[in-house]
């Protein structure tokens, strides 16, 4: 892998060892080039490079539960560009698999990163998606994340996006779920909003199969000028399905946020709920810590800290 | 006035009410001071006063530390000096771990194995948990005291430390705060059980904004049992203004 990214991948706490270790299948992207990519058993992976962006198609043969974390190194290191991947992923019935995506823009004035991803989960597959953003000190990228996931019977969709390193920029984060009979879906995301940053969440499940279960979870703290716009949709759709969207945003300074948690229910045995709260720190919270000794910042510090995991 | 806490001729009012009036109360440090009086006289009042919280200044009156005048700092500021307050019912915080939240003293604090040792939780179990709402109420309360002892504080304020705990543990609250003061530190602790009152080197019945007993522990708990004290003549379940 060219030094640049890999470097980049250090710097931020990764262990090179995952690029070198041949039980463990990886995939490096700067920009619209792809660098490395291994694959191993069970696991396929291609990564087709075109004119406008990268094809990437991943499936993992059913029954098959890697054991080592898929590591995906996206990311623009230069201060302009564009990355741009439209990624499918097919988890074959009963296999399970865990996917790192580690998304670095170190050193971003004018880039644009855009992923269009489409999931499909087979029956009692299992994913675990992290997804974590390292943006640089400027401000200057633009994300476009879009996923549309199928959950089939039983299988497990998990998905955690954070960015909670550097500017944010613009974040446009979009994700829906069609959860099928007795899937369990996740969603989490975390980010930390300065300046001017711009933030758009909107996150999605379609409880469509019975006994179908989901959680939408969303964590914003914003400072400065920023802005944050949250939408946490879960439609109840079949019997016993089981929905809840939680939304909590702290604001400080002049920045704004606003949560649409949006439930529904067209089954008379659905259950979808939700909570909200938006707010400056919390004074109860504030002072507890104060009392302890920390300084009124320190005290924020940690709270939001701890919100943001 | 005198080393530890010293509260002379204290006013409080808030919405054109008379809370605290004219109060003097005293906590020397390696002494437990049992506060007890009915619901709504004052006593969590005082503790947000003595802590500094926002909204409780007092209008009249000295509050000192050691000597030390403390009316005009800030939270943070009476904390330094050695000042905390375990809260009657305390917050929760979403993703901080026990051990983070018993760590937070930068130096010179009592280690968090330690700590919830004393207040009667097992480290291994806890230390990884969050101090969030998986916690029940009692094992909340215990980690706000594991809290207040982590920071080795000159002066604990426990604001009803027995409450939300069963009344088999109250020996185990007793014991806690007797770790408080076997440290060093003056305690002011409010509680309505005359069983932890009993256990203090002295104990004051507020009564209506007013400290009006104070004394050894067994006869102002008898007295406010009984509900006569100096200076007025309680009804039943309630202490008459005094």
């Amino acid at each position: 892998m060219p030094e640049s990214l890999l470097n980049e991948f250090v710097r931020l706490g990764g262990e090179t060892g995952v690029f070198e270790d041949t039980e463990t299948a990886h995939l490096a992207i700067d920009g619209n080039r792809v660098l490395s990519g291994r694959e191993v058993e069970g696991l396929r992976v291609s990564a087709v490079q075109r004119d406008d962006g990268v094809d990437l198609d991943v499936e993992l043969a059913s029954g098959r539960a890697l054991e080592k974390p898929v590591h995906m190194c996206f990311g623009v290191m230069k201060d302009e560009g564009v990355q741009r991947l439209r990624i499918r992923v097919k988890l074959g019935e009963g296999s399970s698999a865990e996917f790192i995506a580690h998304c670095m823009f170190p050193s971003a004035r004018k880039v644009l990163h855009e992923m269009d991803a489409e999931v499909r989960l087979e029956r009692g597959s299992r994913m675990i998606y992290n997804e974590a953003h390292f943006h640089g000190p400027h401000g200057g990228v633009e994300v476009k994340a879009r996923a549309k996931v199928i959950a089939g019977p039983d299988a497990r969709y998990r998905a955690d996006f954070s960015l909670l390193s550097g500017l944010v920029g613009k974040l446009g984060l979009d994700y829906s779920v069609s959860a099928e009979s007795r899937s369990v879906i996740e969603l989490t995301a975390r980010v930390f909003g300065h300046r001017q940053d711009e933030i758009i969440i909107n996150e999605s499940v379609v409880l469509a199969g019975e006994g179908a279960r989901s959680i939408i979870k969303t964590r914003v703290a914003l400072e400065g000028d920023a802005r944050a716009e949250v939408r946490g949709m879960t439609e109840g759709r079949a019997p016993h399905s089981r929905g809840h969207v939680d939304c909590t945003e702290i604001v400080k300074d002049n920045a704004i946020a606003k949560a649409v948690p949006l439930v529904s229910v067209t089954n008379p045995l659905a259950k979808v709920t939700h909570e909200a709260a938006i707010g400056s720190v919390d004074k109860a919270q504030m002072e507890t810590l104060c009392a302890r000794g920390l300084s009124p910042q320190e005290a924020v510090d940690v709270i939001v800290k701890g919100l943001l995991g | 006035m005198s080393a530890g806490l010293s509260i002379r001729g204290l006013s409080y009012s808030a919405g054109g009410k008379k809370i605290l009036s004219g109060l003097d109360l005293d906590v020397p440090p390696g002494t437990i001071h049992a506060l007890i009086g009915t619901n709504g006289t004052g006593k969590s009042t005082l503790a947000y006063i003595i802590m500094g919280l926002e909204g409780y200044a007092p209008e009249a009156g000295s509050i000192a530390l050691d000597d030390r005048r403390i009316e005009g700092l800030a939270i943070h500021e009476r904390a330094e000096l050695g000042i905390t307050l375990a809260w009657q019912e305390p917050v929760r915080f979403e993703g901080i771990s026990i051990r983070d939240y018993l760590s937070l003293r930068r130096s010179g604090g009592l280690e968090p194995e330690r700590c919830l040792r004393l207040v009667g939780l097992e480290p291994e179990a806890y230390l990884g948990r969050n101090v969030d709402s998986s916690l029940s109420g009692g094992e909340r309360k215990r980690v706000e005291l594991a809290s207040a002892l982590s920071i080795r504080p000159a002066l604990a304020i426990l604001d009803e430390p027995d409450s939300g705990i069963d009344i088999l543990s109250i020996d185990g609250v007793a014991a806690v705060i007797k770790a408080f003061r076997d440290s060093g530190a003056g305690v002011l602790v409010i509680t309505h059980r005359q069983e932890i009152a009993r256990k203090a080197d002295i104990a004051s019945h507020l009564c209506y904004g007013r400290i009006v007993n104070s004394g050894d522990p067994g006869e102002v708990t008898l007295q406010f049992r009984e509900m006569k004290c100096q200076s007025c003549a309680g009804s039943e379940g309630e202490c008459a203004s005094a």
